[in-house]
């Protein structure tokens, strides 16, 4: 128990150092968002001949981006936590005037959704893949797919995305070319909605599919190079069993481990890489905003995002270190596994 | 008596401790032979192991070619000009401009290769900056041990578990790099932890070896141990991550020039795309401006397939016994003993 409790402490101490991090780059870069605000407004208010009130400038724009330029960072920080912690107050986005947090919620269901079907896409093709290769391992077919997989590695995702793009859904028109819904659509529980949705998806959810795929194969080949060389395996044969049993039982099982733990760090790989998928794919989640936030400053916006984005890969990386016991009882709880 | 000839006390005494032999001093390899040993050793031989094997065979090809179309290509070829030749003209029609031109009749071709060159220093910032600090970070840790390794395998944690390509956008927002080696550096952020780690636990295992305690027990520093004793062993592990850190750099900086984070300052594969997407809408209208986001994206694949399939077969160039077995140098009875380095 006690190293589950070291473990959660690791996290929480790692998220809130990355967060630290991030919070005091923006604070120390010059023509960070403070100055970039006041700089804007007071350019808006001479085009407007207005008289400059410098004072109140900067008082505006320490109510917009929650930061008073005097405070020390280290304060500043624990105050930037305390408020979301206690008040789930993100501050509120320059861009699109909206408590940051309401704008982030309504992406993250739709980001979720596209990590977790290319994910799961992604990962159960690795395993058969590798386990496949593995099976019929110095044969045509394991070089010819071996070439194959080497290949599909050195096409980046966002290539494969873009060639999707312009083939599938501006040639062809099989699917719709960005956006998350039909726009004619009533959102609800009915089959044009859902239908779409599934059809808006597809394209993203391809090219996430492609991130994690390649690279997992090779090494799952590998291993299970590895486990048939192994007298289990070679008794199991010999006493009859179905190949099918072999494959799930015996060898898949026995060198799923290591792939597993790249299934977990490929949850985070995942939402990261959604950032480029989404803005390719006008899908209006969690990265599509954190993009359009940075391009166009809005710093509440983009640091509620990367709270997200740390969120996930904090948490994705402790559940792998919990549960390796569960996929592979030989590995151990991480309480008597030697770290390194 | 000759060297070779059996002897009925077993040769023991052939060598002099004391060197008063002047057979010892004829025996010692002249630097013509030393040289011509080092050569086969170092650079022939992997050089045969490598050839053999269709991997490294094709990859290392490939390598050379964006090699030389950096160096050589931005030489041979004229910078790219606006309005040399027509706007949107197709790849393949006018041999003057091989792969058509762009919205300002600028030729794909001279902008593709004028590219290289910033991809080149991307990429080496990326290796240099992620293999260096993960080399310090991760020989230190693991050979020092103890409060050392903890402090340091703790902020190599905390970088692991940052959200990567976020946080290089949020980065890349930040500071607006132009400079080449910057953009390089900055994506290599997230690159050195996994490597440190990697590399620690390689150290490790290494460091009570014998070779290792009895540099320690005849009293050399902790620099001189790990870099000469240590280092080496390592060496082909940290060449291999370098090819897999160089492609990982060129992808995230294309993926970051594409969706517009990073500021345009020379001509860049990325930017080509960019431009290709926004003012030519090659992806809506790939019939007019298609060939102009095409080539940039098939030379990105190419540097990666070629880098890949390199490191992949470097993998066995590094392999001891194979060297041996492929070396003229060291005589074929002792080849099998190679392979316990």
């Amino acid at each position: 128990m006690n190293y589950y409790i070291r473990r959660f402490a690791q996290a929480i101490v790692t998220f809130v150092v990355g967060m630290f991090i991030t919070f005091a780059l923006y604070r120390l870069v010059p023509g960070g968002p403070v100055e970039a605000i006041i700089a804007d407004r007071v350019q808006q208010m001479q085009q407007r001949g207005q008289p400059v009130d410098t004072q109140e400038v900067a008082q505006m724009a320490e109510q917009l981006t929650g930061i008073n330029p005097d405070t020390p960072i280290p304060i500043a920080f624990y105050e930037w936590l305390r408020d979301i912690i206690l008040y789930q107050d993100f501050g509120e986005s320059i861009l699109f005037q909206d408590p940051v947090f309401d704008i982030l919620f309504r992406g993250m269901p739709w980001s979720i959704f596209l990590s977790v079907y290319g994910l799961l896409l992604g990962f159960t093709a690795t395993i058969a893949v590798g386990v496949f290769m593995a099976w019929h391992e110095g044969t045509k077919i394991d070089s010819g797919l071996t070439v194959f997989v080497l290949v599909m590695r050195s096409i980046p995702y966002y290539v494969a995305a873009i060639v999707m793009l312009s083939v599938l859904a501006f040639q062809w028109g099989l699917f719709p070319t960005g956006g998350r819904a039909p726009p004619a659509a009533t959102p609800g529980f009915n089959i044009e909605y859902m239908v779409g949705i599934a059809r808006h998806a597809t394209l993203p959810i391809l090219s996430n599919f492609i991130v994690g795929f390649a690279g997992g194969a090779i090494g799952m080949r590998a291993l299970s190079v590895r486990v048939i060389g192994e007298d289990y395996l070679r008794s199991a044969r010999l006493r009859g069993l179905g190949t099918n049993r072999i494959l799930t039982r015996y060898l898949t099982r026995n060198s799923i481990l290591p792939i597993y733990t790249g299934f977990m760090l490929g949850i985070a790989g995942m939402f990261s890489s959604n950032v480029i998928t989404e803005v390719i794919f006008q899908y209006h989640g969690v990265g599509w905003f954190m993009l359009e936030a940075a391009v166009s400053q809005d710093y509440p916006l983009v640091m509620a995002a990367f709270v997200f984005f740390s969120g996930i890969t904090v948490t994705a990386i402790m559940i792998a270190d919990f549960t390796y016991g569960l996929i592979d009882p030989r590995a151990g709880t991480g309480a008597s596994r030697e770290s390194f | 008596m000759s060297e070779k000839e059996p002897r009925s006390d077993g040769g023991v005494t052939q060598e002099s401790i004391f060197g008063t032999d002047d057979d010892t001093e004829r025996r010692r390899t002249p630097p013509a032979e030393r040289a011509r040993r080092a050569f086969d050793f170092y650079i022939a031989t992997p050089f045969r192991v490598a050839w053999s094997d269709w991997r490294t065979r094709i990859g290392g090809v490939g390598v050379l070619f964006y090699l030389l179309m950096g160096t050589l290509g931005v030489w041979l070829v004229p910078p790219p000009q606006i309005n040399e030749g027509p706007y949107y003209l197709q790849p393949f029609v006018d041999w003057s401009m091989p792969l058509g031109t762009d919205n300002l009749g600028r030729g794909v071709f001279k902008t593709l290769v004028h590219s290289t060159p910033a991809m080149m220093k991307m990429a080496l910032a990326g290796i240099v900056f992620s293999v260096g600090v993960a080399v310090l970070v991760g020989m230190i840790a693991g050979y020092k041990g103890g409060v050392v390794d903890t402090v340091l395998m703790t902020i190599a944690d905390v970088f692991i578990t940052l959200p990567g390509l976020p946080l290089i956008i949020v980065l890349a927002a930040i500071f607006s790099p132009k400079d080449p080696f910057i953009v390089g550096t900055i994506i290599a952020i997230d690159q050195w932890p996994g490597l440190a780690r990697m590399l620690r636990s390689q150290v490790l295992s290494l460091r009570d070896e014998d070779f290792v305690e009895a540099a320690r027990s005849i009293g050399l520093s902790t620099p001189t141990i790990v870099g000469q004793e240590l280092v080496p062993k390592v060496a082909p592990f940290v060449l291999v991550s370098a090819a897999g850190a160089a492609v990982a750099v060129i992808f995230q900086s294309v993926a970051l020039y594409f969706i517009g984070v990073l500021p345009f300052n020379s001509f860049n594969w990325g930017v080509m795309m960019q431009l290709a997407y926004e003012q030519g809408n090659a992806i809506s209208a790939p019939g007019r401006a298609g060939h102009w986001m095409l080539f940039p994206l098939l030379a990105i694949s190419g540097v990666s397939f070629s880098l890949i399939l390199f490191s992949q077969g470097l993998d066995r160039v590094f392999n001891p016994r194979l060297l041996a077995r492929h070396s003229e140098t060291i005589p074929e009875d002792e080849q099998d003993g190679a392979g316990d380095l």
